[in-house]
């Protein structure tokens, strides 16, 4: 046994050290299927507490949709519950290329590639299209897992500031030399809610003869009017090179991912990502799930238009009380509160209402930008709305912070 | 060296506060650790000095140490520059 004593000890210190700093996480046992209302045990062995769900990325309610159940259900019925292979081998059934087809016409594309996350797919995107004779642009704040799948290619990397696209404009000047320009972004930026300048990036892209890429994940099923995703809202749809997204949030919740864009470079990924190629194929429960959510918002946009009236109502609402939110369009809506205790104290006391909310800080975001993060679902109704705007009003009175602003937040108790 | 310094505290500023952002940037301010530039955005800073003063910096001398401050960039271009 390798595992000595001074192993165990340096890992333990470690762990307190990160527990002192109040960045350790803690997993709540949810005891309940996912939805608005749900069932969580906190602490750890107390009973379940009946609350309101605020944080889910369940955004079209799809996660336990009974049609959705039934789907999966009959899909593990007749194509079984694994494939004990990786896509390649022995492991594409006819719903794979089905679920693929029904991606691309969704997202509007020529080809799409499932892998077992979207996690996975911008892991292997990158490093199977681009090589050391390119550059990645993105945006300082994409998603992680962006900047992991960038840290792995071998094309040189470059960022721009948020949103800035006179910067964006600089850096694409100033990469003329380079072989191919690859503009990376998230459709919907998942710690403000707020949108990418799609319509504005693509004009540059082409003024500059650049590739664009958008990681959909938090638009595809309900950004722009039928809900195809960004490219829509921005009227751009048909015109970004590769989109990718997950299946694990509005497209039923569960898991999967994919690439989906531009015949050849979904076919690169196909060839070279490693993600696809060293990873067991998507079960084909989920993949016949799926294909259920897609049916489903593809026929209405019932769910979509139903999330767009809770989103309007809760920031008018949280407003109304005196709170300080990131304006925006998404269902993602951060209540601003700066100082990360602060933020720990609200959720708690959120909690403690029968509202379940999750304080965000340093280091998922920027130092002195603490905040809860609301994220409604086309699975509330109102009275989940009403009582989640109730709570804050009782709660952020009891702190101090309503009608508030950020100054006088930061004056009170600190960044 | 102050001319350097001025040179890579224009660059930090330019190129990383955003729009509004009135921190001030002094040549001991932490840039990484005091949340100014993150470790991803840090390539471009890196490709700058390069650039600017003709020099390879070898990734293993980047770390996020070395580019904390004005001052402690400025050390690593000097000590390169030889």
């Amino acid at each position: 046994m390798a595992y000595s004593t001074a192993a165990r000890e340096h890992f333990a210190k470690e762990l307190a050290g990160i527990r002192e700093a109040g960045l350790f996480k803690e997993e709540r046992y949810i005891r309940s299927p996912q939805g608005a209302d749900i069932e969580v045990e906190f602490p750890a062995g107390a009973a379940g507490k009946r609350v309101i769900n605020l944080c889910a990325n369940n955004y079209l309610g799809l996660s336990s949709h009974p049609e959705v159940v039934e789907a999966a259900r009959k899909g593990l019925d007749h194509r079984g519950y694994g494939l004990s292979s990786v896509r390649f081998i022995c492991g594409t059934q006819d719903i794979h290329r089905q679920l693929e087809t029904s991606l691309t016409v969704f997202l509007g594309t020529e080809d799409t590639l499932l892998f077992p996350s979207c996690m996975d797919a911008n892991a292997g995107v990158f490093e199977a299209i681009l090589n050391e004779r390119d550059v990645m642009i993105a945006d300082r704040l994409v998603h992680a897992s962006i900047v992991d799948g960038m840290r792995l290619c071998k094309a040189m990397q470059d960022t721009f500031k948020h949103s800035d696209m006179a910067h964006l404009e600089e850096k694409l000047r100033e990469h003329q030399d380079k072989r191919f320009r690859m503009i990376i972004t998230d459709g919907v930026f998942s710690m403000d809610g707020d949108l990418a300048k799609l319509d504005e990036i693509v004009a540059l892209a082409q003024e500059h003869d650049a590739m664009v890429f958008v990681d959909d994940s938090h638009a595809s099923g309900f950004i722009g009017k039928t809900g195809r995703g960004t490219h829509e809202h921005c009227g751009v749809y048909g015109k970004i090179d590769v989109i990718t997204t997950t299946l694990g949030k509005a497209l039923g919740g569960a898991s999967g991912g994919c690439v989906s864009g531009r015949r050849e470079l979904v076919e690169m990924c196909r060839q070279r990502a490693r993600p696809y190629l060293f990873s067991n194929t998507v079960a084909p429960v989920i993949v016949s799930g799926a294909i259920k959510v897609l049916d489903l918002i593809s026929k209405t946009t019932e769910r979509r238009d139903k999330l767009e009236w809770n989103t309007n109502y809760w920031r008018k609402g949280l407003k109304e009380i005196g709170l300080d939110i990131k304006e925006g369009d998404s269902p993602i809506v951060p209540v601003m509160l700066y100082n990360a205790k602060l933020a720990q104290d609200v959720a708690r006391d959120m909690f403690a209402e029968g509202i379940y909310v999750v304080g965000f800080f340093f280091p998922v975001v920027a130092k002195g930008q603490a905040r809860i993060r609301t994220q409604l679902s086309a699975a509330h109704d109102q009275r989940h709305l009403d009582a989640g705007l109730a709570a804050f009003k009782k709660v952020g009175a009891k702190h101090g912070i309503l009608g508030l602003g950020k100054k006088e937040i930061i004056e009170k108790f600190g960044m | 060296m102050d001319e350097l310094k001025e040179m890579v505290r224009n660059y930090v500023i330019r190129e990383y506060l955003e729009d509004g952002d009135d921190r001030e940037v002094k040549n001991d301010t932490p840039l990484i650790s005091g949340g100014i530039v993150d470790s991803f955005s840090m390539v471009s800073l890196k490709r700058f000095l390069e650039k600017k003063f003709n020099i390879q910096i070898p990734d293993a001398d980047a770390s996020p140490e070395a580019f904390d401050t004005v001052d402690s960039i400025a050390a690593l271009v000097k000590r390169f520059q030889k």
